[in-house]
């Protein structure tokens, strides 16, 4: 009798040799992953390398920008791309944490379970469902704030947000115009209009770490604060907002890192002005926004000096994502333990 | 207001000589009621309020967004816009049909790109040992790449591709992209291999495969739903950006076409740019045209999302 023909047999060469070709190929790929980013910073920074040995420091802190007489410095950019992100975390900010309270307390699913306790409905098969339902639809909405692409938000800015402020601003700049921040009419585009996009586009960033970091909050400690008398909004304020700070603190940054990062909607809001001003209605200018608009159609002279531009601009993003990434991970790891 | 001192009871403070044993002795209890009028609670009623405002208010650009977008571009909507070219300034009629065909070839060259490079580093990360260093600098870079400003992409690519080939087109506009789309697919497709319960992966190593046939046989159709949702979140993603393609793709009034074949080494049109460039002329129809693209471009990438988001309901729990 022939060896019955076994089930089971050892892998043969062929596929053998196809498994150290495909764990050779993970590897390899995993490895050129990271090489991609290098070689992104490697090809700025070399690209970049004559224009700063040419400009130097000096780059970062003039203000004249003339291919004629090779003349540039990025002061204005700086300034406006701090100015803007700023104030854009503070609006985005004060909304985006006050929309992450408002969902991780369950206000809505609380109004609506009210509602229907009216109508006895509270425990309904179906009805009982909706205020679970109806947070769940608030949570979509406001993520659906980051799936509109940027440039829609310059458009609609363009057309919308300005011919909306404008009068406001300018009444505001002739009765007030003493107030630096005033100090000038809004004449189009400009810092303000650029803000107030930008806080929106960062704004669902901030909700969703800070709700998640307000939810991961242990509930025995909320517990223990009402079980002290405190109300809702004495726990909220002592208790839950600080426990949850690291994590909060984390999605500010890298929406600050975001921010810094905008181009679309600051290239068309913003004003592309070569100005350093305190002034909300002036128009300025962004590091991204002006790679965007003067690369297109840029002088070669001016090619390497817009790399400089890009390798600070790489450097402070670099900085602050890294910064907010590390926070993160550290309060993902303290609320882990506090459980 | 009722007047609750009398529960204070005067049964225990009549024993001459004890000690003070009433629990509630110095307890107002007015001051325990539940009142508009006392600071602590209007100062929580208002507070409430003022979220509730702050979160309503947070929404209104949204549904103004959309708004603007089904009024301003669906009225311009019509079957010319997707076959015709644009229109040049004072002309009217047109349409964007090489932009909406320029945009799925670049994201379809990028997905091309970064879809191998990403599912493979994700197997990688998530196959190797806890304690490989390799894996960790990958999830790393892979980090710092979620958070690169997409300008930088766009500079990268002029330098690495579009100098390199002498000319803006298709291709550099692809390689910006996918730069962008790598570290989502990399770290959603790396949590949906880590997510396929322990046991698959035991039984088919008990059943004698090797760690090749594990992944292509059990790990990758398990995780299928999971990966599927990074790359069309990322796809959606991509067909949004703007800022990479301004000056690797650039923008050209015509098809991607020499002759009668594709040409991917020569300028080619994107919705995105396409918005940019309208939305600042002094032209109506171009402006119209605009939100046209807006409203196209904003379905393709809703669109997108939700079908990246139905596969993810399919994956498998462990």
């Amino acid at each position: 009798m022939a060896e019955a023909k076994a089930i089971t047999q050892p892998p043969t060469g062929l596929q053998r040799a196809s498994d150290s070709i495909f764990r050779g190929l993970c590897y390899s790929f995993a490895w050129l992953s990271v090489l991609v980013v290098i070689f992104i910073v490697l090809r700025i920074a070399f690209a970049a390398a004559p224009a700063v040995r040419q400009y130097g420091l000096g780059f970062l802190t003039t203000r004249t920008w003339d291919p004629n007489r090779d003349q540039f410095g990025i002061l204005p950019e700086i300034w406006g791309t701090l100015y803007t992100s700023l104030l854009a975390l503070a609006i985005g900010g004060a909304f985006g944490v006050a929309a992450a309270v408002f969902l991780s307390e369950g206000y809505l699913g609380g109004f609506v379970f009210s509602l229907l306790k009216v109508f006895h409905l509270e425990f309904h098969g179906l009805w009982g469902k909706l205020p679970e339902r109806v947070e769940d639809i608030l949570k979509n909405l406001i993520e659906l704030l980051a799936a509109i692409p940027s440039v829609v938000y310059g458009l609609w800015g363009l057309w919308v947000v300005i011919p909306l402020i404008r009068p406001a601003c300018n009444w505001l700049h002739l009765k007030m115009g003493w107030f630096a921040p005033f100090g000038t009419d809004l004449s189009g585009p400009g810092v303000l209009p650029a803000v107030l996009v930008l806080s929106i586009m960062i704004l669902p960033t901030i909700t969703a770490i800070s709700r998640q970091a307000l939810v991961s909050v242990p509930p025995k400690l909320r517990m223990a604060a009402y079980g002290l008398g405190a109300t809702q909004w004495e726990t909220i304020l002592a208790v839950i907002l600080p426990t949850a700070a690291r994590g909060i603190l984390g999605g500010i940054l890298l929406a600050f890192g975001r921010a810094l990062g905008e181009t679309m909607a600051l290239a068309m809001l913003v004003g592309n002005a070569n100005l350093v001003s305190i002034s909300l209605f002036s128009p300025a200018n962004t590091l991204a926004a002006l790679l965007a608009n003067t690369f297109p159609e840029a002088h070669p002279k001016e090619i390497g000096v817009l790399m400089y531009a890009a390798l600070v601009l790489l450097g402070i993003t670099l900085v602050v994502n890294m910064v907010g990434a590390f926070i993160l991970q550290r309060a993902s790891a303290g609320a882990e333990g506090g459980k | 207001m009722a007047t609750h001192d009398v529960t204070g009871g005067s049964l225990l403070t009549t024993l001459p000589g004890a000690p003070d044993l009433n629990p509630f002795a110095g307890v107002d209890f007015n001051d325990l009621e539940k009142s508009l009028r006392r600071p602590r609670t209007l100062a929580n009623v208002l507070l409430s309020g003022l979220v509730t405002c702050m979160t309503l208010l947070a929404l209104i650009p949204l549904f103004s967004v959309i708004w603007m977008l089904l009024w301003r571009g669906g009225r311009k909507l019509s079957l010319a816009l997707f076959t015709q070219l644009p229109p040049a300034p004072l002309e009217q009629g047109g349409g964007f049909g090489n932009a909406i065909l320029g945009t799925l070839i670049i994201v379809l060259l990028a997905a091309l790109i970064s879809v191998p490079l990403g599912i493979l580093s994700a197997l990688y990360m998530a196959q190797a040992p806890e304690e490989s260093r390799l894996a960790s600098v990958v999830r790393f870079s892979a980090k710092v790449l979620t958070g690169f400003p997409s300008i930088l992409a766009g500079v990268f690519a002029y330098g690495a591709v579009v100098l390199a080939m002498g000319g803006y087109s298709a291709i550099a506009g692809a390689v910006a992209v996918s730069i962008l789309m790598l570290p989502t697919i990399m770290l959603t497709a790396e949590d949906a291999i880590r997510m396929v319960p322990a046991k698959m992966k035991e039984a088919a190593v008990g059943m004698g495969a090797t760690k090749t046939q594990t992944v292509l046989m059990v790990l990758l159709p398990t995780a299928f739903p999971g990966i599927l949702t990074g790359i069309m979140l990322a796809v959606a993603r991509a067909a949004g950006e703007t800022a990479p393609l301004l000056f690797t793709a650039l923008f050209s009034n015509y098809w991607p076409l020499s002759g009668n074949h594709l040409n991917l080494a020569q300028p080619t049109a994107s919705l995105a740019v396409l918005i940019y460039n309208f939305s600042g002329m002094p032209f109506q129809n171009q402006v119209e045209m605009a939100w046209a693209a807006a409203l196209v471009m904003v379905l393709m990438v809703l669109i997108t999302n939700l079908i990246g988001q139905s596969f993810s309901r399919r994956q498998v729990q462990s």
